[in-house]
């Protein structure tokens, strides 16, 4: 039977060449380019992963954004995702990651039926983290987030995954249907191949309004829907430049770090 | 007229730029200071589909277009020239003749594995007496009934020492001149073949370039390629569409140079003031920038003739004349506004000044295109 993977994926601005307005404090994105979120790339690179192994495997790659997110499921496509959808519509624009969630879990049930969900961990631009686990709550399906390693079981009805912590891993088995997010140390997404290129931009890609997603544009998407607000955004002030202390020991680092700290008034 | 490229070769930039900033410029400098070819990246560039970019996906090619093609070629020669005139070579010179001339039983034995990369192609024309003029073959392919026979020797072969496939010149009627030489498709152990010296250069030294020895050297019959004394035509119309890579090899020299010499110039500071401040360097810079652009659109322009299957013999000279030549004037202006730095290792503008001196050497000289130009100018 085919194995059914949705891949979640988003279209951020790349944060390396992200610049502020000084005025406006919000985020210039003319001229920034756009990219396929880092952790979303380990997602998709994963299931082509199960894909290679298993060639009986579709993977599905949903997408909430504006008209021009198509590049992005384009770029998904050129890597050996079989199918995308892209959710857009203006009842979908400010939706918060709630209101997010609601339109991707609406999405993804229209697709019907799949074995496991996988998103990234998180966006680059928002850094929420919340889209992945609100969806899978909505779907009533398990999930575990920060998966770093990944072992599918031959019958593929369970899957063993190591959850990253801070200071080491949890070792979990969890049966599918399932929502995993994927964080970079789980893998190396591959590139787009040249053909897979030439096929993908003149692949079929649907665009899902909120008719379609059947969601509630005054209750489920949106900026009125949505619960939580930008209430403002600013420019932190840089913290001055860290020191480097180098020393022959420990104790002449030491006696170092109390020059400096005495000298600034500090002690 | 259209100046925008389409999605896929945007696509396509995009693709090969990742690669090669990931893969390709991390190991250019030791490429080319250990002598090394890149197998490494050759062998992910076959999987990836470079090896096979203009050519229909019924042969294992990636069903893409020759402005593609030299797109990945400029993109690539911007962090190493080497891996640039690898992938041009194999495509325009090896693959191109026998998709172009070869016939069916020829592209299944050997299409498939040549763009797919699982095997790398090279291309037999040059030898010790026949550079420029390669009318002037010395190589010799008698019939012997039932197979070739080659003897004579190849120079300056570009992938030379790694390649699988050959398709290589050789006279079968040296009376009929031009008219008496046929291309022959020769595999790497056939009897009689060897691989001969390894040149040691000056630029591009991450490129395998030998000589091909032929000794006895026994083609199967039905190795020929096109017509038996149509290999000069096969040869010439073969060269028409290894100048859009070349040129376009120079083109990502001429980039690659302008770009680290840009950060530089914005980091450098003298007088107080950085480099990126000084009127008289920018206005060098704009100069170059305006040739750089000059020389794509040129090359660009050759390669959407060829795809529009249009005559682009001369367009593509003109493309391969003015992009080597700009490769050498920018490359040597960077390493001057580089100062001391730029005659050092340990800046990437000594590496690309040595390897864009090729680019007005090879597959044509500078003064060849010249001679291609000017026939269609005042007729032959």
């Amino acid at each position: 039977m085919t194995f059914k993977i949705v891949v979640c994926a988003k279209q951020v601005p790349d944060t390396n060449e992200i610049k502020i307005d000084p005025v406006k404090k919000t985020l210039i994105r003319e001229g920034v380019p756009s990219i396929l979120n880092h952790d979303d790339a380990n997602a998709l690179e994963e299931a082509l992963k199960i894909k290679d192994k298993w060639p009986d495997t579709h993977i599905t790659v949903v997408s909430m954004g504006p008209p021009q997110a198509k590049d992005l499921l384009i770029e998904c496509l050129a890597m050996g995702a079989d199918e995308a959808v892209l959710a857009s519509d203006r009842a979908l624009g400010g939706s918060d990651t709630w209101a997010t969630s609601n339109a991707l879990a609406a999405a993804i049930d229209k697709l019907g039926g799949y074995d496991l969900i996988f998103a990234g961990r998180q966006a680059i631009d928002g850094d929420t983290a919340q889209v992945g686990p609100q969806m899978a709550e909505k779907l009533g399906i398990p999930q575990v987030t920060y998966v770093k390693e990944f072992e599918i079981d031959d019958d593929k009805k369970s899957i063993t995954v190591k959850r990253a912590l801070e200071d080491g891993y949890e070792l979990i088995k969890i049966k599918t249907p399932c929502m995993l997010t994927a964080i970079k140390e789980l893998n190396t997404p591959r590139y787009m191949s040249i053909g897979g290129i030439y096929e993908a931009v003149s692949a079929e890609i649907p665009v899902w309004g909120a008719a379609e997603l059947g969601v509630d544009p005054d209750k489920e998407v949106g900026l009125d829907a949505s619960p939580t607000n930008v209430y403002r955004s600013f420019t932190p002030v840089p913290k001055g430049q860290g020191v480097m202390i180098e020393g022959d020991s420990e104790r002449d680092i030491a006696d170092k770090l109390i020059v400096s700290l005495k000298s600034k008034h500090v002690i | 007229m259209d100046f925008q490229l389409t999605k896929e070769q945007e696509f396509v930039r995009k693709m090969v730029r990742e690669f090669a900033v990931n893969e390709v410029e991390p190991i250019a400098a030791d490429v080319d200071k250990e002598h090394r070819f890149p197998e490494e990246n050759v062998k992910k560039m076959g999987e990836l589909g470079l090896l096979g970019i203009p050519f229909p996906k019924e042969w294992g090619g990636a069903g893409g277009d020759n402005l593609s093609y030299a797109i990945t070629v400029e993109e690539l020669s911007r962090m190493c020239a080497s891996t640039g005139v690898i992938c041009s070579a194999h495509t325009s010179l090896c693959a191109w003749p026998i998709y172009a001339y070869g016939t069916e039983e020829q592209k299944k034995q050997y299409l498939p594995d040549l763009l797919t990369g699982k095997k790398l192609g090279a291309f037999g024309l040059t030898e010790p007496n026949a550079g420029t003029d390669a009318g002037g073959q010395q190589t010799k392919a008698e019939d012997k009934g039932d197979h070739w026979l080659l003897n004579g020797a190849k120079v300056f072969i570009t992938n030379g020492g790694y390649a699988d496939v050959f398709v290589v010149m050789a006279m079968t009627d040296k009376s009929k001149r031009t008219r008496g030489i046929s291309a022959f498709i020769v595999e790497k152990g056939f009897e009689g073949f060897s691989i001969g010296k390894t040149e040691d250069k000056m630029g591009i030294c991450g490129s395998s370039t030998t000589e091909l020895v032929f000794q006895n050297c026994k083609v199967p019959k039905e190795n020929i390629l096109s017509d038996i004394g149509a290999g000069f035509k096969v040869a010439m119309s073969t060269l028409d569409g290894g100048r859009i890579g070349i040129a376009s090899q120079a083109l990502g020299i001429a980039q690659g140079a302008f770009d680290v010499t840009l950060d530089y110039m914005k980091a450098r500071r003298q007088f107080g003031r950085r480099l990126s401040d000084m009127d008289p360097l920018r206005f060098e810079m704009a100069d170059l920038k305006t040739r750089i652009d000059a020389s794509r659109l040129l090359i660009y322009r050759a390669a959407s003739l060829k795809d529009a299957h249009l005559p682009y013999g001369p367009e593509s000279a003109m493309a391969k004349y003015f992009a080597g030549e700009t490769a050498m004037h920018v490359t040597t202006k960077c390493v001057q506004f580089h100062g001391g730095y730029g005659y050092t290792k340990d800046y990437p503008v000594e590496r690309m000044m040595r390897d864009a001196k090729i680019t007005e050497i090879y597959e044509g000289t500078s003064e060849a295109q010249k001679l291609v130009i000017a026939a269609s100018v005042f007729g032959k």
